[in-house]
């Protein structure tokens, strides 16, 4: 990275910073309410950086922007919810995460393999049409009900550092659970990414094809990985938002949260995934109430999308992502 | 050992026999006929040199060898097995390496990664003791380093061994390139224009490595160059494609004095 952009990126972090203080700092608000809306912002962020990762994932090493993520989570969930009436929860979750796999497997035979070589363009539109079949599916053998998906997660909120601030902080305890898992999820993709062989292999794989196959690591058996791990994420992505809102058809607009994400943080970077999911989710809901009443409120809906469009407009390969230069 | 004595050893050194042979082989894509009817042979421990005209078919023919592409025709037969197509992983599993005419390394890694990727066939324990770094996989690990470390000492790029590949310069990205093809420990190593677009110096290294890893590792060596020089300075025997055809097979001088080179690089009245 030239230092001309490593400044711009930390000037674009420095004035990020600057408007997340600025409501104290004009004296429009008092510190530890700030304080709840921050990490309320962040952990709905670390949801939408879950979601985020597995685009990330199947985009690296394949090259494929993966419409159904989405779908995924959303059929994650629903095959969870149902096997859950007649199963414990570990044996469904076992269950489900053995069927992610199994679409995994699916997806690398009957998709990507006889479009091996095709255009970008191509694999996205099969991967809109793994989209469309697991909606469809989904609701056919599963149903189309709103379902209540119970993991045991309290749902009371908690309030922290009674002593120190006059009322305490009030915080989500389920948002609190959601994102230690999704950092510890996250650790352990990093841990496999960099310290395994396998992990190596992806990688390998991301950047150059032909060259991983030289070295004898098989294309296919680590597009079944990648499709498992993406299928993984989506389960874990399934839980928490399903536990959160409620399994149903509209689980899947979550993952639409997720486009605005991988573009502020850079389609090819697992950092980037996860930090832009913070930002979006931090900015959202700080906007939302200091920003909001100026609108009208609402804002939370559309300011994913209006950052992104700004990032696409002056940094399109996002904060983290590899810049694209072509040879002339 | 310097370039005039490693030299003098490859001249002296009898060759063995041969452990690959192609007979027949036939690539057409669609109406295009990238090669017709090829054979030769390679012997071990020999540096084979794959010279011709552009688009004459020399990468292709790596390509089959390596697996990349299926042969219409013909039969590749590689340590005693006989084959009508190879399959890449299967070529890399019984020691086949390559390295590439345009780089294809994994920019984003270090050259340390990118060496130790190299390795990948060779790496036996379970990915779980992997990433916790327990019992075995560490002595493993440990192992594979070792031997990682060696190649980065032989090729002498130890000060850039921790930096990403894709900020290094392109001589030595081609050397890491090398480097990741030797980690595999291959038994014939196949490499795509190994000194494209070097100057003089980085061309004379680059020739001594590949000497010094014929010479010390044994290695059999099936290399496409362009410059004529280096050509006949490094290998054993060449074989001469023109569009898609041998035109000539044998020693560089009788290659060199063979009409049918000399009208194919020079052009003739037809």
């Amino acid at each position: 990275m030239s230092s001309r952009r490593a400044a711009l990126t930390w000037a674009f972090f420095a004035l990020l910073a600057l408007a997340a203080v600025a409501p104290m700092l004009t004296g429009m608000a008092r510190f530890p309410q700030w304080l709840e809306i921050v990490l309320g912002g962040l952990m709905t962020g670390v949801l939408y950086s879950l979601v985020a990762l597995g685009l990330v994932l199947i985009f690296k090493a394949s090259g494929v922007f993966n419409f159904a993520q989405g779908a995924m989570v959303l059929f994650a969930a629903l095959a969870l919810v149902r096997l859950m009436e007649k199963l414990p929860f570990v044996v469904a979750l076992v269950v489900v995460l053995a069927i992610m796999v199994a679409l995994a497997w699916l997806v690398e035979r009957l998709v990507l393999r006889p479009l091996v070589n095709q255009e970008g363009i191509v694999l996205f539109m099969a991967t809109l049409g793994v989209a469309y079949f697991l909606d469809g599916f989904g609701q056919l053998t599963m149903g189309s009900d709103v379902y209540t998906l119970d993991v045991g997660m309290p749902k009371e909120p908690k309030i922290l550092f009674e002593k120190t601030f006059e009322g305490g902080i009030l915080v989500n305890t389920e948002d609190l659970i959601a994102a230690l898992i999704a950092a510890v999820l996250v650790a352990a993709l990093a841990l496999f990414f960099q310290k395994t062989a396998t992990g190596r292999a992806l990688r390998a794989v991301a950047d150059d094809h032909q060259a991983a196959q030289s070295i004898g690591i098989p294309l296919n058996r680590i597009w079944v990985i990648v499709w498992s791990v993406a299928g993984l994420v989506a389960l874990v992505a399934g839980v928490v938002w399903g536990s959160k809102l409620g399994v149903q058809f509209s689980l899947q607009q979550v993952a639409l949260k997720a486009l605005p994400v991988v573009i502020l943080g850079g389609f090819t970077s697992i950092p980037g995934a996860i930090i832009g999911g913070l930002i979006i989710g931090l900015g959202e809901k700080l906007s939302e109430v200091y920003v909001g009443p100026l609108f009208g409120g609402g804002i939370e809906n559309w300011f994913a999308y209006v950052l992104a469009l700004v990032f696409l407009l002056f940094r399109p390969e996002g904060l983290f992502g590899e810049r694209h230069i072509d040879r002339v | 050992m310097s370039f005039d004595e490693a030299r003098l050893a490859v001249a002296v050194r009898a060759l063995g026999e041969p452990i690959l042979a192609l007979e027949g082989v036939s690539l057409a894509f669609g109406g295009v006929k990238a090669l017709s009817d090829v054979s030769f042979d390679v012997r071990e421990h020999e540096i084979r040199a794959i010279i011709g005209p552009n688009g004459a078919g020399k990468s292709s023919l790596l390509n089959v060898i390596n697996g990349v592409y299926r042969p219409n025709a013909g039969t590749i037969t590689f340590r005693g097995e006989r084959h009508h197509h190879m399959e890449p992983r299967r070529s890399a599993e019984r020691g086949i390496a390559r390295t590439f005419q345009s780089l294809a390394l994994f920019k984003g890694m270090t050259v340390l990664e990118n060496i130790l990727a190299g390795r990948n066939l060779l790496m036996k324990s379970s990915l779980f003791a992997q990433a916790l770094r327990i019992g075995p996989a560490l002595k493993e690990e440990i192992a594979h380093r070792k031997r990682v470390e060696e190649i980065i000492d032989f090729l002498e790029i130890q000060h850039v061994r921790k930096t990403p590949v894709g900020r290094l310069p392109y001589g030595l990205q081609k050397r890491v390139d090398l480097g990741r093809a030797l980690a595999a420990e291959p038994r014939v190593l196949l490499l795509d224009e190994p000194m494209a677009g070097m100057n003089v110096e980085e061309k004379q290294d680059m020739s001594r490595f590949i000497l010094d890893v014929n010479d010390e590792f044994g290695t059999t060596i099936v290399l496409i160059e362009h410059d004529m020089g280096v050509v006949m300075d490094l290998s054993d025997r060449v074989v001469v494609l023109d569009y898609g055809r041998k035109i000539a097979d044998g020693t560089p001088d009788e290659v060199r004095s063979s009409q049918a080179v000399i009208d194919a690089y020079l052009g003739v009245k037809h």
